[in-house]
């Protein structure tokens, strides 16, 4: 129904949009090869090096590692929690369901300072000293809600007709479970895990708060940064972690036809 | 539901049968032993340590051995209502945070109007990628990003030199801050907006062209309204976004560019004072409280 003019007004819109979207990104992988260690506009020259000598930075590998390992174990427990929870509000029916939801959605609502601050209060008030651990506690909470909002909506989805008609044929619990459940919802608990995953991997708000003396990826990220230190290794490394981030969401996106890793409410 | 139709099932064999019988019979036991771990994380870690900051907020440190006092008083509060530089603080820190929810729901919405209501499937997929991508693109990387646009030698100026205009020294200033907030949240702010375009009925659109309204007046009057809470749904991510943030403010912002954040976090850092830092961080709390009654009285939150 759109008028010639207002299209071409609509489509010129997109474009610039599409372009303001994506230059600060593909400025960053081309800022990754540049030959001179002065970060300027053009680059003089392209080159590999910055690659080996960030492999080789100590630094990086150590909170490389530590950023597997928070992301990995974090994932795992939101992916038990956040299951655990879409599979109990999926079968509620009673008034704190609504609340309950709320609940889980909050560590995403909230600004993530006040998640952060927080939990320092928390562990500063037991006496718990910094450590994986309360990082990997900070980054659970707030993966635990991109699992349960994907289980969920797959598992509201999926018609129940199909569980009911395995009980009749006399299968029990677990083999319903088995057969029929879990086929149905598993693209949607990897999804789940992939962006969850992605969204510990590159948080740095919270991490800053939870973590001691350790550094996460990002967290070395924003040290380099704010001292202005070690530029060319950042452009590699920061080039690595959108990859790292990208690819789990690419994943999610192709199993779950896209709405699923919108990290907005984006359909119903 | 159709559940309480199909009555006890009769499985064959097996030790798990009883408990698989029980559950069937008794829902609601099953949700709760499924609930109990989730919440139970929830409320001893999250809403003890949501009400422990409240409490920490009326508490003081001392001043010489920097240990929590825990007496009760207001001392935070009062030192926040007196001293007028936090007054600057939170007024500079909402006033940028609405500014850049204006920018992005003018910036998203042609754009999300083409993706619902001109774009072919195709293109609408591929646009809803081309979103997704810098959504979940490492937000460091991207406020980096920009730090490199955005320095004195970098691609602004030299675009800005290659056509004869003068250089913008916009780097390290609040016009940084708001170009910068403006592009991260911008994706936050287009897929609720896309995702209420769409739903819009195009019934309802073609009614109004029938009954003689213009295409403007049909986009005011109908479009519009129906796509105000999706809009609204947005504007809760980029406005408690930006809010909450301190990192932006550091990296980008320069001298007159403190923000709520970054008075918390140099609190738990040097000057290790949590309860004041507890404190100013119950203003946002406070703030993104009433923005979320607004939000949902403009039936923000059936979008959600």
């Amino acid at each position: 129904m759109e008028g010639l003019w207002t299209r071409w007004l609509l489509r010129t819109w997109v474009v610039l949009i599409l372009l303001f979207l994506f230059i600060p990104i593909l400025l960053i992988f081309l800022y990754a090869f540049n030959t001179s260690n002065i970060q300027s506009w053009p680059i003089p020259g392209l080159t590999l090096k910055w690659f080996s000598s960030t492999f080789d930075d100590a630094d990086v590998r150590t909170s490389l590692g530590l950023s597997l390992q928070v992301g990995l174990i974090a994932t795992a427990l939101a992916l038990v929690l956040g299951s655990f929870a879409a599979f109990a509000i999926h079968r509620m029916t009673w008034f704190g369901r609504e609340v309950v939801s709320l609940m889980f959605i909050l560590p995403l609502a909230l600004p993530g300072i006040i998640t952060g601050i927080s939990l320092k209060a928390f562990f500063s008030f037991d006496g718990v000293p910094l450590s994986l651990l309360t990082i990997v506690v900070g980054h659970t909470t707030f993966c635990i809600v991109v699992v349960y909002n994907n289980v969920l909506a797959r598992l509201r989805r999926t018609q129940g007709s199909l569980i009911e008609a395995a009980m009749d044929l006399g299968a029990n619990g677990f083999q319903v479970f088995r057969d029929i459940t879990l086929p149905l919802i598993s693209t949607s608990v990897v999804a789940g895990a992939m962006l969850a995953f992605a969204l510990s991997f590159d948080e740095v708000i919270v991490t800053t708060f939870t973590a001691g003396a350790q550094n996460t990826l990002p967290l070395w990220i924003f040290g380099a940064i704010r001292l202005g230190q070690r530029l060319p290794e950042v452009n590699v490394v920061v080039s690595f972690v959108i990859l790292v981030t990208i690819i789990p969401v690419v994943i999610a996106a192709r199993l779950t036809g896209g709405g699923g890793a919108a990290r907005v409410p984006a359909a119903r | 539901m159709a559940v309480k139709a199909v009555g006890r099932p009769r499985p064959k064999g097996g030790g798990a049968v009883p408990f698989a019988a029980v559950f069937w019979r008794l829902p609601w036991l099953r949700s709760l032993l499924l609930l109990t771990p989730p919440l139970a994380w929830f409320v001893v870690i999250y809403f003890a340590s949501l009400v422990l900051l409240l409490v920490t907020a009326f508490w003081t440190t001392d001043p010489f051995t920097t240990q929590i006092v825990q007496v009760w008083n207001t001392t935070n509060f009062e030192r926040i209502l007196n001293e007028p530089v936090y007054h600057d603080i939170v007024g500079r820190t909402v006033l940028l945070a609405a500014l850049v929810t204006l920018t992005d729901a003018v910036l998203a919405f042609p754009f999300a109007y083409y993706m619902a209501r001109v774009a072919s499937r195709r293109v609408q997929t591929l646009l809803f990628a081309a979103v997704l991508l810098p959504l979940w693109a490492s937000y460091l990387a991207r406020v980096y990003a920009w730090i490199l646009i955005l320095n004195h030698s970098g691609l602004l100026n030299w675009s800005l030199q290659s056509i004869g205009l003068p250089p913008a020294n916009i780097g390290y200033t609040n016009v940084a801050m708001w170009v910068v907030f403006s592009y991260i949240w911008l994706p936050f702010m287009i897929i609720p907006t896309y995702a209420a375009l769409e739903r819009v009925p195009e019934s309802l659109v073609e009614a109004s062209a029938d009954l003689g309204a213009r295409r403007w007046r049909t986009i005011r009057d109908i479009v519009l309204p129906l796509a105000l809470p999706g809009v609204v749904a947005g504007s809760i991510f980029t406005f408690s976004l930006t809010l909450g943030d301190y990192i932006t403010p550091l990296l980008v912002g320069g001298a007159g560019s403190t923000f709520i954040g970054n008075v918390v976090f140099s609190n738990i850092g040097i000057a290790n004072n949590i309860p004041f830092a507890a404190a100013l961080s119950t203003i946002p709390v406070a703030i993104m409280a009433v923005y979320l009654f607004i939000a949902q009285r403009l039936g923000a939150f059936e979008a959600l």
